[in-house]
């Protein structure tokens, strides 16, 4: 995928080879609660390893939800609770036993507003890299490259890498974030809505990032804009007032979806 | 279009901007007033002396070195002693306990302490800790002010990490950071200015304190190191001295009126700047 690919959405989407297909995450029975209202209701889903999975669906509908779940990110929050099983390679994510230190470190997540840390932009990354692994400045400095090369800022920021993260314009505070997420090395990487505050052509640079990341992560995103589930995704999942509408193929849900609020929502007839 | 509601309004509008700017002028004069009367009676009292001598008896030359070092000593030992209880326990209430019983409850006290007249928290160190010993000392006076600042640190480090947005906490905690490490690397990082900010304030507010340490620290006419012993200090010198029917005496009082005020000034100027430099940010 590049650049030019951001104005030509739905073309050249192959299926997906159902045989090599192993899940990473696999949700059963979810429900999720703000206090007494339930967020979610039956939630039954598999994210697998090496894909891009998309969650689309009208505003309140639940996708940033069952994404916090993932991580469960919801946990600083009280009376917020998820009941069913979501299990991480096997691994119940819901236990209340599970480290949820640990758990963060191998589901990371980017979010709807870029939020670098008030540090500056090599501490932004080479901290969370310290945190669970005992390595040399000089490898930290490699590290730190890398994952800047990957989150394609590195070019940008190499010669100011003590600057503050602050400093960045929106796109490359978000690209920081995303090189941030790798270098911690997770499995997972949960996206909430990555672009929705940035310019088209720093939304094109992610997109770009989000379809390389595939090749090393398992990736879940949040978007609103149905082009870009269709050029990152290789499944996607319609979720309409806290339930799972429709899951499959994004190239079967963009063509011929099976429900018929799936083909409302995906021709703009509500949403 | 009715112009008559039109000039109404706008009529109106003039005489509440009158009486705003009135009601300014108002407070700044006395300020103003305050201000020039201060500099007025104290300035000319302005001498190195003042730095380098002791308090004298009355017809002789000296100056407020006792005092000055005693409030010093006595202000940086409250604030030494209260930043630390106040920043942990704000820290509890904007990050642990945010929607808990106790830390409502605490809020609401730290509220009432916040605006206890300073004379009974005196009375109360009076009370702890100057009777069991059997005499006044500075330690207690440090100890009362303490008690001043703690309110003081424990709301702005409540507010100011309110202020740190929940997102980047969110984001701290998505790599795998533990709570503690969030708060202290994160949290207390994007606040810091407005916590340091808070620390200024509630030092500036107890430097100028009278009433806890005349029940504490009382005074002390000679230089004094001794923390448990009484101590000297600006604010009880100056009441002893312009109480007092000497000339020489009332006018040490204002040079040391002007010393606190221009102190609190400078502080509270560096305060101000950053917080602007928070904001800025």
């Amino acid at each position: 995928m590049n650049v030019a690919s951001v104005s030509t959405p739905l073309v050249g989407h192959t299926p997906v080879d159902q045989a090599g297909l192993a899940p990473k995450i696999t949700i059963k029975n979810l429900d999720f609660f703000y206090g007494d209202s339930k967020a979610l209701k039956n939630i039954n889903l598999m994210l697998y390893a090496n894909k891009a999975t998309a969650f689309i669906g009208p505003s309140g509908c639940g996708k940033s939800t069952l994404l916090r779940v993932l991580n469960r990110m919801y946990d600083l929050y009280p009376g917020q609770h998820a009941t069913g099983e979501v299990t991480l390679d096997g691994e119940n994510v819901l236990s209340s036993r599970l480290d949820l230190n640990l758990l963060r470190a191998r589901v990371g997540m980017v979010f709807q507003k870029p939020t670098p840390f008030p540090m500056s932009i090599y501490e932004n990354i080479a901290f969370g890299i310290r945190l669970y692994e005992r390595l040399s400045k000089s490898e930290v400095d490699d590290r730190v490259e890398h994952s800047l090369r990957r989150a394609a800022l590195w070019e940008e920021v190499k010669d100011k890498l003590s600057a503050s993260g602050q400093s960045l314009s929106g796109g490359q505070q978000q690209r920081l974030c995303i090189a941030r997420t790798v270098a911690v090395r997770p499995e997972v990487i949960l996206f909430d809505e990555p672009c929705s505050a940035l310019d088209p052509i720093s939304t094109a640079k992610i997109e770009t990032l989000i379809d390389e990341l595939k090749e090393d992560y398992t990736i879940a995103i949040v978007t609103h804009n149905m082009q870009q589930a269709a050029r990152v995704s290789d499944f996607t999942a319609f979720m309409y007032l806290g339930e799972l509408i429709e899951f499959g193929d994004t190239s079967k849900i963009f063509t011929s979806p099976g429900d018929r609020r799936t083909q409302d929502y995906i021709t703009g007839r509500f949403g | 279009m009715d112009r008559s509601l039109y000039a109404r309004r706008r009529l109106f509008n003039t005489i509440a901007v009158t009486a705003s700017l009135g009601a300014t002028g108002i407070g700044l004069a006395w300020l103003a007033v305050i201000l020039f009367g201060l500099f007025w009676q104290g300035f000319s009292g302005l001498s190195p002396k003042v730095f380098t001598e002791m308090t004298p008896p009355p017809g002789a030359d000296g100056g407020l070195l006792n005092a000055i070092t005693g409030s010093l000593v006595m202000t940086v030992l409250g604030v030494v002693i209260g930043t630390p209880i106040g920043l942990l326990a704000g820290t509890y209430m904007a990050e642990y306990g945010k929607h808990d019983k106790l830390s409502s409850v605490v809020r609401f006290i730290n509220d009432i302490l916040l605006s206890a007249p300073s004379i009974v928290v005196g009375l109360f160190i009076y009370q702890i800790l100057v009777r069991p010993m059997g005499h006044f000392s500075a330690l207690a006076g440090a100890v009362s002010l303490a008690v001043l600042v703690i309110p003081v640190v424990v709301r702005t480090t409540e507010d100011m990490l309110n202020l740190v947005p929940n997102t980047l906490r969110e984001a701290a905690v998505s790599i795998g950071l533990p709570r503690s490490l969030m708060i202290r690397n994160i949290a207390y990082r994007a606040a810091l200015s407005g916590i340091v900010t808070g620390v200024l304030l509630a030092v500036a507010r107890v430097s100028g304190e009278t009433a806890p340490l005349l029940f504490t620290a009382l005074n002390n006419q000679f230089f004094s190191s001794n923390l448990n012993a009484p101590m000297a200090s600006l604010p009880a010198v100056i009441f002893q001295f312009a109480l007092s029917p000497y000339k020489d005496w009332q006018k040490l009082a204002w040079t040391g009126a002007l010393i606190i005020t221009l102190s609190v000034l400078a502080l509270s100027i560096v305060a101000r700047a950053l917080a602007g430099s928070r904001k800025a940010s």
